[in-house]
């Protein structure tokens, strides 16, 4: 349940301004000494700090614990070591009070269409259930279902991995739904608000593309190689999946898969701390033709795949134990057909009729490409408080139309927030979470089509056992 | 009186804020402040106690405690005990027995770990904050403040393996007794395991040969020579450093391999000589005799 008030003069210091200092006086009334995935903070004994730089960031510790098959390789992993009592689930979920405004909504009573609307009110992220581990020394599994914020469940990771084949840890091989390989992960971002909480370069769609299968963000089925070097300074992964961005039943194209490949390379520079830098290339197929019945689009019926890329460079760089960047680039870019809005016709993203049947590409249809980077800063004072900025931007450089603005759908978004644990232990994770943030896209507003911006303000408490 | 009562709550508040810390103070003053300036030398790195404070802290206190007694708050839960690091007592040292290890043996086992323990392998770290942590480890105990680390025991080059090496390991096996903890085939059964504790009257286990764990202090050959010329200080096994000579030791190692699950030349050997484990009723032989 939402509850909320919209508010076109509103007074952000009458509101926020008490429940900061409530939420502070919460929390610094319980401080002790901080927190990680519980389930596997519980079965080795060590504090979420330990995998963590904060939680959920993983530093390169948890790193190499993941690549090895969430093992730490001390031959107490299979979990015949454990108690028996000993369930390998944690539950993650978000209370938080938001105040949400966009600078374009539309409505009817606005003369031009479009109004500035802000909501205020207390309300709750969606529930990650997370269990994984290992099922015997070398073989190991995930499974997340996940629940948007009024419960309607899917499966966010699905896979089972089998880790160090032929005693190599060269030989990792995953199948089901994954994460792709990125060490800079979405999935453990330290950002929640609904306008920060996301990378845009890992969903970038350009506006009026009809592809939806090159997000790199988004948990994708198949199957991944990985390999990496003992002490985990090398690393490289080789992915294939079907172009269906993580659906199920293989709704899209009846022969039609992507690849995804990373690598990066780990280097100690001394007191600074070990860097690590590496790239990605996503390069796939997708389909534009449907067959359809009764004029409906038939699943997993698609057929006239056309191509799509991303490629970009990725890194980590620590300035000491308190201070790092995590830097991302990305050059995008979609077939002409997808710019033109054929692809994802199944859910809607697209018209029904834009359905590539005669072969013939609209007039005047190009490939669209783009180009972004984000750079993401922590200052973690201590394994409990952590300052975090994001400030990302992505850059059309050629639109699929060129009677397009050349800026069309460019993005800029700007985060700023800390979190702090006022506890860590080895046995469940608590955060409170201040965060601020702005986003802009070129000519995106529903009415006008002129820039459209939205800023968030979300107080939450993180929690997870 | 509304402003004295005003001003003695507010010294009665600022009492109960204050005593909490200053008493935290006092004991980490009285404890370890002294030793906080502590080094450690590890090749041409320096490593200073108070710069590993972050890094003790984020991966290592959850187990030793903030004191470095080994009473972190999964004490109760983990088996083997964590290290209580006051007492300056390691198990892995290339130095003779009751000797301080050398920073460099302190810097060896936390980038190794310690299998069969929740101590995972730390060797994500660079050599800095290895060094570091070993200051930070060593301020903990007054040891490592009145004593200098024992000097590392010479291993002398290894020999060529030969069957008659296997076979003179085996009767060094028999002569000092291993199979009384760890069995005559390695598999920890000896009649003396179930018996074992350490020097705080912990019940542990003998390693066992056999079921491809590799040993605490590392698992080559200089390693296992080393482990039984030191031996593992804290625990029931002791340094055999008086009674067996470099080169018995060296067969010691070769025999010890046959034991191993894993392939190895030894392993093959002794299949081929059709190598049975040692009579413990048989007479015990002198030294040097096979």
């Amino acid at each position: 349940m939402r509850m909320g008030t919209q508010s076109r003069q509103y007074s952000f210091a009458a509101s926020a301004i008490p429940l900061t200092l409530l939420a502070v006086f919460v929390v610094l009334s319980v401080s002790q000494p901080a927190n990680a995935l519980p389930a596997f903070a519980r079965k080795y004994g060590l504090r979420c700090s330990a995998c963590h730089e904060s939680w959920p960031m993983l530093n390169y510790f948890g790193q190499k614990f993941k690549d090895n098959g969430y093992q730490l390789m001390n031959d107490r992993d299979a979990p015949i070591w454990q108690n028996a009592s000993y369930w390998p689930i944690t539950l993650r979920m978000t209370p938080f009070w938001s105040r949400e405004s966009t600078s374009k909504a539309a409505v009817d009573t606005a003369p031009t269409g479009e109004q500035r609307m802000t909501t205020t009110g207390f309300n709750l992220s969606g529930l990650d259930i997370l269990t994984g581990g290992t099922l015997e020394k070398n073989f190991s599994f995930l499974l997340v279902p996940s629940a948007d914020e009024e419960g309607a469940f899917h499966f966010e990771s699905v896979n089972v991995r089998f880790d160090n084949l032929f005693k190599s840890p060269w030989l990792n091989v995953k199948v089901g739904k994954f994460e792709l390989d990125s060490f800079i992960s979405e999935k453990r971002t330290l950002t929640l608000s609904e306008s920060g909480g996301e990378f845009q370069l890992f969903h970038f769609i350009p506006v009026g593309d009809g592809n939806i299968f090159g997000q790199v963000g988004d948990n994708q089925i198949g199957a991944e190689w990985m390999g990496h070097s003992g002490n985990d300074r090398t690393r490289l992964s080789a992915a294939v999946f079907s172009s269906t961005d993580g659906n199920v039943d293989v709704p899209y194209g009846q022969n039609s898969y992507t690849g995804f490949f990373a690598g990066s390379q780990a280097f100690s520079t001394g007191k600074l701390g070990v860097q690590r830098i590496g790239g990605y290339a996503m390069y796939g197929v997708a389909p534009t033709t449907y067959l359809t019945s009764g004029g409906v689009p038939l699943p997993g019926s698609g057929i006239g795949n056309k191509s799509f890329s991303r490629v970009g460079f990725e890194g980590l760089f620590y300035l000491g134990p308190h201070l790092d960047f995590q830097v991302f680039t990305q050059h995008g870019e979609d077939s002409a057909w997808f710019g033109a809005c054929y692809g994802e016709i199944m859910a809607g993203t697209c018209p029904d009729t834009n359905n590539n049947t005669t072969g013939i590409l609209p007039a005047g249809a190009r490939n669209p490409t783009w180009n972004g980077a984000f750079v993401e800063t922590h200052y973690v004072y201590s394994p409990q408080l952590t300052i975090f900025q994001r400030s990302e931007w992505v850059r059309m450089s050629q639109q699929a139309f060129a009677t397009n603005p050349s800026n069309l759908g460019d993005i800029d978004n700007y985060v700023v927030g800390y979190r702090y644990n006022p506890f860590m232990t080895s046995r469940a994770g608590f955060a409170f979470h201040n965060e601020y943030s702005w986003i802009r896209q070129r000519g995106t507003s529903p009415v006008t089509g002129t820039d459209l911006s939205s800023n968030s303000l979300l107080l939450g408490f993180d929690f997870d056992f | 009186m509304r402003i004295t009562l005003h001003k003695s709550l507010l010294c009665t508040a600022a009492v109960v804020m204050v005593f909490p810390l200053a008493s935290l103070a006092q004991q980490t003053k009285a404890d370890f402040e002294a030793r906080i300036g502590m080094e450690s030398h590890i090749g041409h790195v320096t490593g200073h106690a108070k710069s590993a404070q972050y890094d003790y802290r984020r991966y290592c206190v959850g187990c030793h405690g903030d004191r470095g007694d080994g009473m972190g708050e999964n004490f109760p839960w983990v088996d083997p005990k964590p290290r209580d690091f006051q007492l300056g007592i390691f198990k892995c040292r290339s130095t003779p027995t009751g000797t301080l290890p050398t920073d460099q043996d302190l810097s060896d086992t936390i980038g190794r770990g310690l299998d069969r323990s929740n101590m995972p392998p730390w060797n994500v770290f660079t050599d800095q904050q290895k060094a570091d942590l070993v200051a930070w480890v060593k301020h903990f105990s007054p040891r490592f403040a009145s004593e200098k680390p024992g000097t590392p025991i010479q291993i002398p080059a290894e020999p060529e393996v030969t069957a008659d090496r296997i076979k003179a390991g085996r009767e060094v096996f028999a002569r000092v007794q291993c199979w009384k903890c760890h069995g005559v085939t390695g598999e920890a059964n000896g009649p003396s395991a179930s018996t074992l504790q350490d020097d705080l009257g912990r019940p542990i286990a003998a390693f066992n040969f056999t079921e491809g764990s590799r040993p605490k202090c590392g698992s080559s050959d200089q390693d296992l020579y080393r482990i039984f010329m030191t031996g593992l200080d804290g625990t029931p096994m002791p340094s055999f450093a008086d009674n067996i000579k470099p080169d018995e030791a060296w067969d010691l190692v070769f025999y010890l391999r046959t034991l191993m699950s894993e392939p190895s030349k030894e392993k093959a050997i002794a299949k081929q000589l059709g190598l049975k484990p040692v009579d413990t009723n048989a007479p015990a032989q002198p030294s040097g005799q096979q």
